[in-house]
Formats: C-alpha cells, structure tokens, sequence
C-alpha cells in the first residue's frame, strides 16, 4: 500500500492542470476535439473544449468559470456546476490533476 | 471518404526480442532483422496516417527498443501530431535511453511485466533477470514523470498472484495498469494447455480487478481483458475488422490487426506499394471482412451483429478452419464445441512451454 487515498473534488479555488501524457488535440480530419489520454481519446464535447482551452496550470477555476459566464452571458451558478462536474470527471479519469 | 478512417496505429517496429514469452501476439513466423523497414519509410507511413485522421501511434514489436532510430521515430510522430505510445519488455531501459526518448517527446511507456514474483516471471520470459531490470525500468520511467501503465499478461500459472500484481503496480507508481488474460491465437494457441486458466481462477482474477477499482478509484485505472473462451459472447475484436485499427508489421505489410497474417487466400497489401489510405479503403484484405455483409449465420440474423462484428476473424480461422465461420467462442456459433472441448481435455498438469524464438513454432 501507499496510503495515499483518492483525492478530494476540486472546487473553485483549485488550479487544475493537465497531467503529463493527456491533452486537448483539434482532429483536422474529423473536425471535432479530442482529449489525447495513455492508449485512448476521449471525444471533447463542446462545454469540455471551452473549458480546457482556459486550463492552462495557472488559473483557478473561479477564473474560468469567470471568464466563460461573461463570453456565453450566462448566470454563473450554471456555468460553476457545468465547470465542476467536467473539471471533476476528468480528474477522475486522470486527465487533470491540481498544478 | 465513405469508410471512416482508423483511430490508432500499432507499429511493429521489429520481432527481436530477448524475451521469448509463450503467449506472444506476434505470428509463428518472425520476420528477420534483414526484412525490417528503414527509418524513412516509417516517417512516410506516420505522415500519411497522422493525414488520414490516425491520432495515435503505439510502437511495439518484438522489442522496439531494439531498434536504434526509436528517438528518431518518436520525435517525428511527436512532429506530425500523433500521440505516442512505447510498448516495451523494458530490459534495454537504461537511463539514457529514457532520456533520450522523453526528450524525443514520448507521451507514454506501456511496460510489461510476466508475473508479481521473479522466478515465474523469468521462467515465463524464459531470460534471467528480466522481472529485476523491468522494476529497475519501471522506476526509472517513474522517477522521469513519464505515464506509466503496467501489462500483466494472465493465465493458469499466474492467475493467483493478480492481488499481488495490482500491488506491485500501485506501489511503482503506475497510472494504469492492465490485467489481460492470454488471448489464444499463434504462440498462445500453440501453448494453450500451459497457458488456459479453469473457471475458477478466472472468477478470482474478476474478484481482484474489482476489488482494486474500487480501493484505487481515481489514481489508477484498471483494465481487465476476459478470457473470451469462456465468455458467452464473443468480443467485439479489433472494434471491428478495419474500423479502428492498423497494424504495420515490421516488413510493412498493412493488416487489420497483429494477426491477421494467418488468413488464407488473400494479398498483403504493403507500404511499398500503396497509400495507407488507398489500402484502408479499398485493399481485399481490409474490405473482406468490413461491417457485416460477410456474415454467415448465426450472425447474419443476431442482433448483436454491430456489438461483437462476428467476433475474431483469426479465431474463426485457428479454430473452425474458416475465417469467415462465427467466432466459436459464441454459443450461438456452431463450432462452439470447439472451445467447450479445449477446456474439458485441458490437461491437468500444464505441460512445458513451447518458447517464442525464430524457429520454434
């Protein structure tokens, strides 16, 4: 063992990052985005690709959610949640991790 | 383009290996060094793949570090936009040369392992000291930064030690690990009697990777490879027989997958004589066995026929002697018996390993 347990949610304080060998990737063939992962790719739906071409290992994602609530002009209680469960989710596939 | 194009490509570098495991993937007949393509024509074939929409590259061989342009090889896939993967044995992983393929900009190293112990491991791999280089590999990769996932290949003379290799793997520091149990084609079918684990083992080696996914949930991922012999339906192999992947072997023949070079009646289409994207799409050996106009029945009536495609094309042929036969792993399938039969005769005692070396099989 160990000991290290599985971490807990990232919250709006949190400064996510990608972790080494997983990134964003245009597919210029199929025109859609891709979450490029060890021996697999996630297909990047569109709220994923809005939020992970602002994950960049510096800013937290008050301030992404931040930035994507003024560019959709959308209420920001939404956009949290939309930002949380993806940001989350992908921690739990390993993608992001906290920089 | 009407066929949509691959996802991955597996690139076998080369069939060298110092390991000679019983179980191997690559075909009875290895190709030799002197066959092997030359560094330019793999940053042409990667070219045309990364063109066609292929957005990954797994090098694999035989041992691709046994080739010396691999930096090279990385560093343009890297160029050209193609994540790349390293399937490695690990025993030629020095220092050095991690360096230089991390410097190349080698996303991944999937490294294998034959066991949790280093006895069985060693004997498996039938080399000395290779369970001892693979942990001082497996370390190294670590200490790098570079992903790591660990192979273990499952079958009856390691099954139990699965708790155990799910240890191993999260105390090296592995991200993803995978419990693949042997798969029965070429050197594995050749081995089947040493190799085939009985019912119960394969419900414990199930117990362990469940067990596991949930105690490590978020810090590593567990992939489990069933036995399909004893499975009710066959897989969905290669996610469909030219759907998702191309295999290139080491002399450049194009295939659908790692075996298909066993099927009869047929041209290898290769590197030297056409496009990557020619072949997928219009190649005899490609478009044979595409979607399900090919199917016999049960097939043609089931309903799972675009879950499973039929299951394995190469199994069908190693089994039923046609490769347009279902799969008989399927119980619907009518040589079925077939693979009832190889687990009830499975002898009690495994006999001796027929090793994987140039001219062995």
């Amino acid at each position: 063992m160990t000991g290290s347990l599985t971490p807990p949610p990232m919250t709006e304080d949190c400064v996510p990052r990608f972790a080494r060998g997983t990134r964003l990737q245009y597919d210029r063939v199929r025109e859609t985005w891709f979450i490029q992962a060890p021996e697999r790719a996630f297909l990047a739906d569109a709220i994923a690709v809005e939020v992970l071409q602002l994950v960049d290992g510096a800013r937290a994602l008050a301030v992404v959610i931040d930035t994507l609530a003024e560019k959709f002009d959308a209420p920001r209680t939404v956009i949290t949640q939309d930002v949380l469960t993806l940001v989350n989710d992908l921690a739990a596939r390993q993608v992001l991790v906290r920089a | 383009m009407t066929t949509p194009p691959p996802m991955s490509l597996l690139a076998e570098l080369t069939h060298r290996c110092p390991l000679q495991c019983p179980y191997c993937s690559n075909p009875l007949r290895l190709d030799p060094r002197t066959s092997e393509l030359d560094t330019a024509t793999w940053r042409r074939v990667m070219d045309e793949a990364a063109a066609m929409g292929v957005l990954q590259v797994h090098f694999s061989g035989g041992e691709p570090m046994a080739r010396p342009d691999l930096p090279d090889l990385v560093r343009h896939a890297q160029s050209v936009g193609l994540y790349s993967n390293l399937i490695t044995s690990g025993v030629l992983l020095n220092p050095t040369s991690l360096a230089a393929l991390a410097d190349a900009g080698l996303d991944h190293i999937q490294l294998s392992f034959q066991d949790a112990l280093p006895d069985p491991a060693d004997r498996v791999a039938n080399m000395a000291g290779a369970h001892a280089k693979k942990l001082e590999a497996a370390r190294l990769i670590v200490a790098e930064g570079m992903p790591l996932t660990l192979n273990f290949v499952i079958h009856r003379q390691n099954a139990e030690r699965v708790p155990a290799m799910l240890l191993l793997a999260e105390q090296l520091g592995a991200r993803r690990v995978e419990i693949a149990h042997t798969q029965y084609y070429g050197w594995g079918l050749l081995n089947r009697d040493a190799l085939l684990p009985d019912r119960d083992q394969l419900a414990l080696t199930e117990q362990a990777v469940t067990e596991a996914r949930t105690r490590l949930a978020g810090r590593m991922t567990i992939d489990f490879v069933t036995p399909d012999y004893y499975a009710e339906e066959p897989k969905p192999c290669m996610g469909g027989w030219g759907q998702r992947f191309l295999n290139i072997s080491p002399t450049g023949r194009v295939l659908p997958c790692h075996a298909a070079e066993s099927i009869p009646n047929v041209e290898f289409p290769s590197v030297a004589d056409a496009s990557l994207t020619d072949i997928w799409e219009n190649a005899p050996l490609f478009t044979m066995f595409r979607g399900t106009d090919w199917m016999p029945e049960p097939c043609r009536s089931c309903p799972a026929q675009t879950l499973d495609w039929g299951g394995c094309r190469c199994q069908a042929l190693a089994l039923a002697g046609k490769a347009d036969a279902a799969d008989p792993v399927c119980h619907k399938a009518p040589d079925h018996g077939l693979v009832e039969r190889a687990i009830t005769t499975r002898p009690a005692t495994p006999p001796a390993f027929r090793y994987r070396r140039y001219g062995n099989a």
